[in-house]
């Protein structure tokens, strides 16, 4: 495994996603548009897994729809920044449902990096973490540095949701890791994962 | 204005097709049928920022085995466009509940381009489309809408006219009644 923080200081994506899922129990993922749903299919290509190739902005609905279902398995989203400025609203609806089974991870940097690396809007004044605290979550968290890994483990599988945390990652050729782009063989292999009829 | 009580009808299509969670962006139209469904400890009612989070909690809801829907009016139709990818792409259920504006005395001129537009919008998105004139028909059109979408794994929408919800009221000086 590369290192859990790139050159810059910032997290490695993909070593980051990794070590979370190193220990998902039965833990149910999404992995939002693009890049997060890329480091999913190379963490852990599990059926447990959500694949998103559209629908930007609806990660943390999805995760929503799926804590409210499966109240006794937890709920993580991945996802990325643009990806959840995009559906920022929806973490006041996800406030006031209050799965507390749900725990949403932004991967931060700070750029549109799948369409040309474009700067995105955290990297300026707007601070993702403050903006999830209030829409009302029960606990925010940044990531400073590979000491926060146990705190961050913690948030994610043990805390009463529903809570998010950001990690500043860096700006990486990852090698591409493609899921499926089947979107019903996913979902249908999904619900055979917990036992529904596809 | 109809007197007929559809939104009993439509929570009783809810509760007898097991839809379990109901994401909204409220419209007046749907004050008693949200009413109905916040009183039922059956269904959780879930009050959404943008519509298109309401295809987001269907899709994640159907992928973790509970039936969801999305009640919305039509102008946040214009919001779930390309969130109908979901369900186009995943093969699976998504039931859409619009009350709709534009129509039958629409007194709000900006109501009326999206009004035209959402059968038309829903269409070439791939949703099936039933349009509802009739306050009796609409529970009908609930439960024949659910049994397509939960059983075909397919995306379907109810669109209630205004002729059956009432035009919005915007009384200047001079007009009576």
């Amino acid at each position: 495994m590369s290192d859990l923080m790139a050159k810059d200081g910032r997290f490695d994506r993909r070593a980051l996603v990794a070590q979370l899922l190193q220990d998902r129990g039965d833990a149910l993922v999404v992995g939002g548009l693009g890049a997060s749903t890329w480091d999913l299919a190379a963490a852990d290509l599990d059926e447990r897994n959500v694949y998103l190739w559209g629908g930007m902005g609806l990660a943390c609905s999805i995760g929503l729809g799926l804590a409210l279902a499966q109240p006794k398995r937890r709920v993580l989203v991945f996802t990325g920044d643009g990806e959840m400025m995009m559906g920022i609203g929806s973490l006041a609806a996800i406030a006031a449902a209050a799965p507390d089974n749900l725990a949403i991870l932004v991967l931060d940097n700070q750029a549109f990096g799948e369409t040309g690396r474009q700067t995105g809007l955290s990297a300026g004044p707007t601070d993702i973490a403050r903006m999830a605290e209030g829409a009302g979550l029960v606990e925010t968290m940044t990531l400073g540095t590979a000491g926060d890994l146990p705190a961050l483990k913690e948030l994610l599988y043990e805390r009463s949701g529903p809570v998010l945390a950001v990690a500043k990652i860096a700006l990486t050729d990852d090698p591409l890791v493609l899921p499926t782009n089947n979107g019903a063989a996913m979902a249908a292999r999904f619900r055979a994962a917990l036992g529904l009829e596809s | 204005m109809s007197v007929y009580d559809w939104p009993r009808d439509v929570h009783a299509a809810f509760r007898s097709k097991a839809v379990r969670q109901i994401g909204t962006v409220p419209d007046a139209g749907l004050t008693r049928l949200l009413d109905l469904c916040h009183a039922d400890d059956a269904m959780s009612v879930m009050t959404l920022t943008r519509e298109d989070e309401g295809i987001g909690l269907v899709t994640g809801a159907w992928l973790g085995g509970e039936r969801a829907a999305l009640a919305m009016q039509s102008s946040g139709v214009g919001n779930v466009i390309n969130a109908l990818s979901l369900p186009a792409v995943l093969k699976i259920p998504c039931l859409m509940l619009v009350t709709m504006r534009g129509q039958w005395g629409e007194a709000n001129g900006w109501q009326v381009p999206m009004g035209r537009a959402t059968p038309e919008v829903l269409e070439a998105m791939g949703v099936t489309v039933y349009s509802v004139d009739h306050a009796e028909d609409v529970g009908e059109a609930v439960s024949a809408a659910a049994d397509m979408a939960f059983h075909g794994g397919i995306a379907t929408a109810v669109l209630i006219g205004q002729r059956v919800i009432g035009a919005k009221a915007f009384k200047t000086k001079g007009e009576g009644r």
